[in-house]
């Protein structure tokens, strides 16, 4: 397929897996920001061909796994209300609350929809002119534009039944928590391509001149994923630490400039819950004041609604990549796809999940 | 859980066992297979059911039968490949295939919903018709009942098979030997995303076909052209992923796989990549897989190619001697991993 197949090419990535080999002296830690990159990297098992002084870590950069339980619960309870009709992307139904999920909830007779596209939830908000629509506007900076735009749209028709509940995050904040926190090991970063996509890489020259990390920004494939992690390997090898881009057949410095025009437009930073991390200041966005009527948590009246995540659960530590997720006790026992206890276990992007599906073999061994 | 602490108290413990039936219960995953095994195996237990096959095989007199069931209730009715009547048939034909028996006679159990339009009706019967026709089988009885407005989907339909075993082989996961090859008959995916796409309304530049067809003819030309078939699988609900999971459950061996023998087409992969769907868990209606002895596979292969015109049937992989029950994949980089079974339904990701 074009612009797969190359990409998932077994030569061009042996070529790569060769070069990084050579270039290695020392041991190194790269965290692969973005999940999407974590699940190709565990599916294709391209971990497994990296010299064993290389060690990657994985990020927080999975949008439903970030999503704070309070949030899930505050969709859930939105959700039930017999005028609700709620959107959502599918792999946010099966995330747990404090109580239910949202496959339940539709089990309960609640009209939960999986929708690809927020403006299908708008179209079914002036379809159902007496229900309430609600989208949940989950995601980095990748999915903003498209929230935004529907937000936009909403406003510019008066269309006044529908609503999202926001719960967008940033990558460069959380870089920058992992990288300042006192356990922090990794030494460069793969950065997220889409991310950059829209928002370009400027704002990632600040962080790699601060803390002395290259920062590479990196494509979703096996050869773009074992070319980004060759880059980062070269720059530490050589000592520098720049931002440099890999994808560049998506990504452009300046990224997409009308997109993120209509971000700041409709949203504005705002600080952030991240599950298993905490509050990060000016770490998401939330509606501007001039777009706070579709703000669904001011609607629903459930915004002063909070909960804490189980103890046991050792996502943040995964998310901000202290811990891999076959050293967490409940891991492939007690917490399974099936029955997650967090969202890493949940989202197919999620690090635990991956792990699960493709890496149970190591988490036995890991427990033997 | 009360209804009067829904949001109270914050529980630290994962959701347990859904005390509802969800809509992954029937999703062909992991959900559905803990549902069999703790609610009906328990309930109906018996030696013939323990197969754990596509159908049930049993001897009457001097012969032995092939007997199955399935349920059809596919949104849309109607999609690009076919329907839910010719699905209907081709279904419960190729449980029977897969039991390697030719199938002989069907059931068919309409309900259908008030209001539902008579046109739509006919069509379908036709189609039913056109694809027993086609599959060399009768339908010879059958029932009608109707539902309140609301309480159905305008359509479900019930088939059940009956079908003769002609032949004094043993197919199913426990005849599973070591060092046999795995073959797949076609490309795979296909079904699913057809569904998907006329489901949602999604437009691809091609329009993509279900793969649905009856497999009860090149199964059966395996079989007389004398190879050993050890044991057979269609590809539906979950993929060519839980079929082989299965198998290896079954059977105890390991299953060593080639993400490169695995044929996807284009058209199908692309569909993959928008929606974050792996065609290893997607659908198919005329797919199977035969595990044969290492020196038949050849013969199998050209077998199954004499019968299909758009797909060409590839060896997969290989049973290993390891007892570890588990399917294990070499990507197309070279790296080995395990494939599980998906846990519920695939559900389109994000990002």
């Amino acid at each position: 397929m074009k612009f797969i197949d190359e990409y998932r090419d077994g030569v061009a990535s042996n070529k790569f897996r060769k070069a990084i080999e050579r270039i290695t002296t020392r041991e190194w830690t790269l965290m692969e920001v973005c999940g999407g990159q974590t699940h190709s990297i565990v599916k294709f098992g391209i971990d497994e061909l990296l010299p064993e002084k290389i060690t990657l870590v994985h990020g927080p950069g999975c949008p439903v796994c970030v999503t704070p339980l309070e949030l899930i619960d505050k969709a859930i309870m939105i959700a039930s209300g017999p005028k609700a009709i709620f959107c959502s992307f599918g792999d946010m139904l099966r995330v747990p609350g404090s109580e239910q999920d949202l496959l339940m909830v539709k089990a309960n007779g609640g009209d939960v929809r999986i929708v690809y596209s927020p403006l299908d939830a708008l179209k079914i908000a002036q379809e159902n002119p007496n229900k309430e629509v609600v989208f949940f506007a989950v995601g980095f900076e990748t999915t903003a534009p498209a929230n935004a735009m529907a937000v936009h749209q909403a406003k510019k028709l008066g269309i006044r039944n529908f609503s999202i509940l926001v719960s967008h995050v940033l990558v460069p904040p959380a870089i920058e928590a992992v990288l300042s926190s006192p356990q922090n090991r990794v030494q460069a970063f793969l950065a997220a391509g889409h991310v950059c996509t829209v928002m370009g890489y400027t704002e990632y020259e600040p962080i790699a001149k601060k803390y002395n990390v290259p920062i590479v920004v990196t494509g979703f494939e096996p050869v773009d994923i074992l070319q980004g992690i060759y880059m980062c390997v070269k720059q530490l090898e050589e000592g520098r630490c720049e931002v440099e881009n890999q994808y560049s057949r998506s990504v452009q410095k300046q990224g997409n400039l009308s997109a993120q025009e209509l971000i700041q437009q409709v949203f504005t930073v705002v600080p952030r819950k991240w599950r298993g991390v905490g509050e990060i200041p000016e770490s998401g966005l939330g509606l501007t004041p001039e777009y706070e009527e579709f703000d669904a948590e001011k609607r629903f009246a459930v915004a002063a609604y909070t909960a804490d995540e189980p103890a046991e659960c050792i996502s943040g530590l995964v998310l901000q990549g202290i811990k891999k997720p076959n050293e967490c006790p409940a891991f492939g026992t007690r917490c399974t796809p099936e029955h997650p206890f967090g969202a890493t276990m949940v989202s197919n992007e999620g690090a635990c999940a991956a792990y699960y599906r493709y890496r149970r073999h190591a988490a036995k061994q890991h427990a033997a | 859980m009360s209804e009067s602490t829904a949001f109270g108290p914050i529980c630290p413990l994962p959701i347990n066992d859904y005390p509802q039936v969800m809509m992954a219960h029937g999703g062909g995953g992991k959900l559905m297979h803990d549902l069999i095994e703790k609610v009906f195996v328990p309930a109906f237990h018996n030696p013939l059911m323990d197969v754990r096959h596509d159908g049930a095989v049993f001897g009457v007199g001097n012969e032995r039968l092939a007997f199955t069931t399935d349920s059809y209730v596919v949104k849309p009715l109607f999609f690009p490949g076919g329907d839910i009547g010719s699905l209907a048939v081709t279904g419960t034909v190729n449980d029977l295939a897969m039991c390697g028996a030719r199938p002989l006679y069907l059931s068919a159990g309409f309900i259908l919903e008030e209001g539902m339009e008579t046109e739509k009706l006919w069509r379908i019967v036709q189609s039913m018709s056109a694809a027993a026709d086609a599959a060399g089988v009768r339908l010879v009885t059958g029932d009608t009942k109707v539902v309140d407005r609301g309480k159905g989907d305008e359509i479900f339909i019930n088939t059940a098979g009956v079908g003769v075993i002609s032949h004094g082989l043993s197919i199913c996961p426990n005849s599973v030997r070591p060092g046999d090859a795995i073959i797949l008959s076609g490309d795979i995916g296909r079904h699913g995303i057809a569904i998907m796409a006329a489901r949602e309304g999604l437009e691809f530049e091609t329009t993509i076909e279900s793969d649905c067809a009856p497999l009860s003819l090149p199964v059966l030309d395996i079989i007389s052209s004398g190879v050993e078939v050890h044991c057979l699988r269609d590809l539906t609900r979950g993929g060519l992923a839980s079929a082989l999971v299965e198998i290896a459950e079954a059977s105890g061996y390991e299953i060593n796989i080639e993400e490169k023998q695995i044929a996807v087409r284009e058209d199908v992969q692309g569909a993959c990549e928008i929606l974050g769907f792996d065609p290893m868990y997607l659908a198919n209606e005329g797919r199977f897989v035969a595990f044969v002895p290492e020196h038949q596979a050849e013969m199998t292969i050209d077998a199954i190619n004499s019968f299909a015109s758009d797909t060409t049937a590839t060896r997969i992989g290989t049973v290993s001697e390891r007892r570890s029950a588990d399917v294990t994949l070499r990507s197309v980089i070279g790296a080995s991993r395990i494939v599980d079974m998906f846990s519920g339904e695939q559900l389109p990701r994000i990002c």
